[in-house]
């Protein structure tokens, strides 16, 4: 039963992430309009001078959520290495 | 174990010129380079500094772990309840609610290169200040976690 449901469950998963990349076309729109898209309008859009916060920030903003993200997921985990095991007796960190 | 009396005053003068100029990087970002993650680890030096110049079973009483973890939390929540407030007021998730508008940091920039004001930018300063507030204590953290699980031979 359980092994049913596992499988029909990662069926179901690889429909779905296959069917864009088959489905979709691939590099659309082409990068050489989307760079000038974002010299031209990104001052004025945006209101920001500097070009480079203004992609990382407005323009790309979800992938800058995302490494904010592996950051505090980076800390977590060295918590979680470094934690107290024992009464004060052991240190066990690799 | 300490270090010597000149390291100890030379990093008791320079801490407070450290946070400043972190600070100043983090909260200019739409203006000059820099930014979010650039200034955060500005002011992480700062903190570090201090816990290498004295030793660390003295200061742990001062930087402790409960002051850092809320801020490191508050500043990943607050960057995401400013994307998720782009939902509510205009389209979709991410929006610039605030740019070009009367309101916060809301002033029009004028074309070309120029030397920015503050006001603009809408709400990149804000994530700016998100960023920089997680990344400072982030890693200060992993810096206090690897020193508490170090057991001191002498």
């Amino acid at each position: 039963m359980k092994k049913i449901l596992m499988s029909a469950t990662l069926l179901v998963l690889l429909v779905v992430f296959l069917a864009p990349v088959i489905m979709l076309e691939f590099g659309n729109p082409a990068y050489t309009d989307m760079d000038q898209y974002m010299i031209q309008m990104g001052q004025v859009q945006t209101g920001v001078n500097n070009i480079v916060t203004a992609v990382v920030f407005d323009f790309r903003g979800f992938d800058t959520l995302g490494e904010a993200t592996v950051l505090f997921t980076a800390v977590l985990g060295v918590g979680l290495l470094f934690r107290k095991l024992s009464k004060e007796d052991e240190y066990e960190y690799e | 174990m300490n270090m010597s009396k000149i390291v100890r005053s030379a990093a008791d003068v320079l801490f407070p010129f450290i946070i400043i100029f972190g600070l100043y990087i983090i909260s200019h970002g739409h203006l000059t380079p820099g930014g979010g993650f650039q200034g955060g680890a500005v002011v992480a030096t700062a903190f570090v500094m201090i816990i290498v110049a004295y030793n660390y079973r003295e200061i742990a009483g001062r930087l402790r772990k409960t002051i850092f973890t809320p801020v490191e939390a508050m500043g990943l929540i607050t960057f995401i309840v400013v994307a998720l407030l782009g939902i509510t007021a205009g389209a979709g998730f991410f929006y610039n609610w605030l740019a070009n508008t009367g309101s916060l940091f809301g002033l029009p920039v004028a074309f070309g290169s120029n030397p920015g004001m503050l006001n603009t930018g809408g709400v990149v300063p804000l994530m700016n200040l998100a960023v920089g507030m997680e990344v400072l204590a982030g890693l200060t953290l992993i810096v206090l976690y690897m020193l508490s699980g170090i057991k001191e031979a002498a």
